[in-house]
C-alpha cells in the first residue's frame, strides 16, 4: 500500500505545482494589465480616443498623439512579413525537399544561429554597415527611376539616408525569418512520405506537391509561425530604434520615411520622461495600445485557424 | 553542524557590516562614468562602497523622493520650492558642456563660427543649406558648398538635449515659441540618434550633417566641432577652461539651481551646464548621512584629477566653499 500512497502525493504535488504556474502566469498577465491601464487613466482621459489619431508628439507642451508610432510598428511589421514570409518559404522547402543530405544539418543550424543573436547587434549592423550601402544601391536609384511615376514617386520620396521605415522592416524580416523558416522546416518533415510519394507517383511536380499536399496539411503549423515571427516583430525594440530614425514627424506616405514605433518612443523616452504633465502616461498608454495590438493579431489568427479548418473539413 | 551554525553566524555579521557601509545612489546617465571612477577610488581607500545605478534624471529625482536610494542624480535642478516640499537638498558635483559637431568636407574643427540664433534656425528647418547668406556672414573666409544640412538630434530622451534646447530657447524667440526645451522636445526636423554614440555615428556617416553630443564625445571621437558667439559676443571653441568660465559671476549661496546656459560671463562656452546629486535633508539614519557628505567631500578635494581625465569640469572652489556651507547648515541629521 505505501507505494501506492507515495504515488498519489507525488501526483497530488504535481498536480498542485502546475495549477499553481498556470494561475501564476494569469496573475501576471491580469497584473501588467491593470497597472498598465491604472498608469495610463490620466492620458486616457485627457486625450480620449484622438490618441489614436493625432500625429503630435510635443512633451515640452504636454500635447501626445500616438498616431505615427502606431503607424510605424505596423508598417515596419508589415513590411517584415512580406519579405520574410516568401524567404522562410523558400528556405523551408529547399532543406526538406530540394537540398542535399548532407548540406540540410549545416544550413538548417546556420538559420536558427540567426536568431540566437542579440538585436542590438542587428542594429548596430544596420546602422552602420548596411544603411549606407541602401541609401546608396537601393534608395538612390529607386528614386531616381521612380522621380517622375506619380504614386511610386511618393511612395519612395525623401532624404536618401538610408534609414527609415522600409530600413526597418528589412532589419526586422532578417531578424524573423530563423523564427517562421525554422517552424515551417519542422511541420514540413512531418508530412508522411506516404502522401507526398503518392502525389510525386501520380506524376506530381515538386512545386504541386508543396502547393496541394504540403501546405494544407500543415498550415495551421506554417501559420503559427509566421504569428510567432509576427509576435516579435512588433515587440522588437533595440534594432528597430537604431534604424527607424527616431521621428515623431512622417514625410508625406514615404516606405523611405523616418518614423518611429512603439517599443521605440518607449525605450528612448521611459528612462527621462517628465514626472510633471502627461508624458509617462501617454508612455504606459502606448504600452497598453501595443498589448492590445498583440492581442488583436493573436486572436485573429486563431480565427482563421478555425475557418481553415472548417474549411478543410468540408 | 556547530561549525555550519557559526559560519552562519561569520556571514551574517560581516554582511551586516558591509550593508552598514554601502551607499546607494541612481539617476543621471552622464555623470555615470564619473561617480562609478570616485566611487571605486573611495572603496580602496575606506571599504566603504557606493553603489551608482545610472537609470537617468527623473528615476533618480523618483527614487530619492520615495526614499529607495541613498541620494539621487539630476542633470536638470529642482526648483528651491520642488526641494522645500520633498524635504531635499541639492548640490553640484561637476560641470559638462555640449558641442555641436559637423560633417563638411574641407572644414577644420573649431573654423566655422555659429551663432545661437543660426543653429536654432538650421534645427528649425528655416536654414537649410550650408551655403545660407546668415551663415555665410559669420565666416566669410571659409568657401561653403552648396550642401543640404543634415539635422541630427538626440532620440532618447536626454539631459544633453535638455540643456541644448533650454540654450536655444534663450537665444532664440523662434525656438522658443516653436518648440521650447525639455529632455524630449517636439523636434520639427532631423534623424534621431540613440544616445551620444547614435548622434556621433550619423553625424560621422551623413555628409553634410550637424548634430550635438557631450564634451567628452567630441574630444575623443575626432569630429569637427563649431565656435559658438557666446552672450558677450566672443568666438569660444568648447574647452574646460570656456567651461569653468561660464560659473563665474554667479551667486552660489542662495541657490545651486542656477542655469549655466548662455553665460554673459567673459570666455564663457554658452552651452555649459552642471549634474546635481539630491539627498534628503533628514536622514533616518545619521551614520549613512555622514557617510555620504564624507564620500561627496573626499570627491571635491580629491575627485578633481580623475574628473578631468574623464573630461568633466570639476566645480570651481569658491562653488565647492559654499556646497560644505549649505551641508553646514541644511542637514539636520548630523
Amino acid at each position: 500500500m505505501q507505494p501506492k500512497k507515495a504515488k498519489e502525493l507525488g501526483n497530488w504535488i504535481l498536480g498542485g505545482l502546475s495549477w499553481v504556474a498556470a494561475v501564476f502566469t494569469l496573475i501576471a498577465l491580469c497584473g501588467v494589465i491593470i497597472m498598465l491601464a491604472i498608469k495610463a487613466w490620466p492620458s486616457m482621459q485627457a486625450f480620449g480616443f484622438s490618441f489614436l489619431t493625432d500625429t503630435v508628439w510635443d512633451p515640452p507642451n504636454n500635447i501626445f498623439g500616438a498616431f505615427v508610432p502606431i503607424y510605424g510598428t505596423l508598417l515596419t511589421s508589415l513590411i517584415a512579413l512580406l519579405i520574410a514570409i516568401p524567404v522562410s518559404f523558400g528556405i523551408a522547402l529547399f532543406l526538406t525537399e530540394l537540398s542535399p543530405a548532407w548540406l540540410r544539418r549545416p544550413l538548417g543550424t546556420a538559420i536558427e544561429l540567426l536568431a540566437a543573436i542579440p538585436s542590438i547587434v542587428y542594429g548596430m549592423w544596420g546602422l552602420l554597415f548596411f544603411s549606407p550601402i541602401f541609401a546608396q544601391y537601393v534608395q538612390t536609384p529607386l528614386m531616381n527611376w521612380t522621380a517622375n511615376i506619380p504614386i511610386l514617386n511618393q511612395l519612395f520620396a525623401g532624404a536618401p539616408i538610408g534609414i527609415g521605415l522600409f530600413t526597418a522592416g528589412i532589419i526586422l524580416a532578417i531578424m524573423i525569418i530563423p523564427y517562421i523558416a525554422s517552424v515551417m522546416r519542422d511541420v514540413f518533415e512531418v508530412v508522411p512520405p506516404l502522401l507526398k510519394e503518392s502525389a510525386y507517383g501520380l506524376g506530381c511536380t515538386t512545386w504541386e506537391v508543396i502547393w496541394s499536399v504540403v501546405l494544407p496539411y500543415t498550415k495551421a503549423g506554417v501559420i503559427g509561425g509566421i504569428m510567432l515571427g509576427l509576435g516579435r516583430a512588433l515587440g522588437e525594440t533595440m534594432a528597430v530604434t537604431f534604424v527607424i530614425g527616431n521621428s515623431n514627424i512622417l514625410d508625406g506616405y514615404s516606405l523611405f520615411s523616418m518614423g518611429n514605433s512603439i517599443t521605440s518612443v518607449l525605450a528612448n523616452e521611459f528612462p527621462e520622461a517628465s514626472l510633471t504633465g502627461f508624458h509617462q502616461s501617454a508612455l504606459m498608454e502606448l504600452g497598453l495600445i501595443l498589448f492590445c495590438i498583440t492581442c488583436i493579431v493573436l486572436s485573429l489568427s486563431k480565427v482563421m485557424l478555425s475557418r481553415l479548418q472548417k474549411a478543410g473539413g468540408k | 553542524m556547530k561549525r555550519l551554525l557559526m559560519l552562519v553566524a561569520l556571514i551574517t555579521a560581516a554582511m551586516s557590516s558591509v550593508y552598514a557601509m554601502d551607499i546607494t545612489g541612481a539617476g543621471a546617465s552622464f555623470p555615470a562614468p564619473l561617480y562609478g571612477k570616485w566611487a571605486e577610488s573611495y572603496n580602496k581607500i575606506t571599504g566603504v562602497r557606493v553603489n551608482y545605478q545610472s537609470i537617468g534624471s527623473s528615476g533618480g529625482v523618483n527614487q530619492i523622493k520615495a526614499k529607495t536610494v541613498d541620494f539621487g542624480a539630476t542633470d536638470t535642478p529642482l526648483s528651491d520650492a520642488d526641494l522645500e516640499a520633498a524635504g531635499l537638498i541639492q548640490f553640484p558635483t561637476v560641470i559638462g558642456g555640449v558641442v555641436p559637431v559637423i560633417n563638411l568636407s574641407g572644414i577644420n574643427p573649431g573654423a566655422m563660427v555659429l551663432t545661437g540664433e543660426v543653429l536654432a534656425q538650421v534645427y528649425l528647418g528655416k536654414i537649410t543649406h550650408w551655403n545660407d547668406a546668415a551663415i555665410k556672414t559669420l565666416n566669410p573666409n571659409l568657401t561653403l558648398p552648396d550642401q543640404k544640412i543634415t539635422v541630427v538630434r538626440r532620440a532618447d530622451g536626454s539631459g544633453t538635449t535638455a540643456i541644448f534646447t533650454e540654450y536655444l530657447t534663450k537665444v532664440s524667440l523662434d525656438w522658443a515659441s516653436q518648440v521650447g526645451q525639455g529632455n524630449t522636445v517636439n523636434w520639427p526636423i532631423g534623424t534621431g540618434g540613440k544616445g551620444n554614440e547614435g548622434v556621433s555615428a550619423f553625424v560621422g556617416r551623413l555628409p553634410g550633417a550637424i548634430g550635438y553630443v557631450e564634451y567628452a564625445y567630441a574630444k575623443q571621437s575626432s569630429m569637427a566641432f563649431i565656435q559658438l558667439k557666446n552672450a558677450s559676443g566672443e568666438n569660444i571653441s568648447p574647452s574646460i577652461d570656456s567651461f569653468k568660465a561660464a560659473t563665474s559671476g554667479i551667486d552660489w549661496t542662495k541657490s545651486f539651481a542656477q542655469s549655466l546656459t548662455n553665460s554673459a560671463a567673459k570666455g564663457a562656452w554658452p552651452i555649459t551646464s552642471s549634474t546635481f546629486v539630491l539627498m534628503h535633508k533628514t536622514q533616518a539614519d545619521p551614520a549613512k548621512s555622514k557617510a555620504m557628505i564624507a564620500f561627496f567631500d573626499w570627491a571635491y578635494t580629491n575627485g578633481a584629477a580623475e574628473a578631468l581625465a574623464l573630461d568633466y569640469v570639476p566645480m570651481p572652489d569658491d562653488v565647492i566653499v559654499a556646497i560644505r556651507k549649505a551641508w553646514a547648515e541644511k542637514l539636520n541629521a548630523t
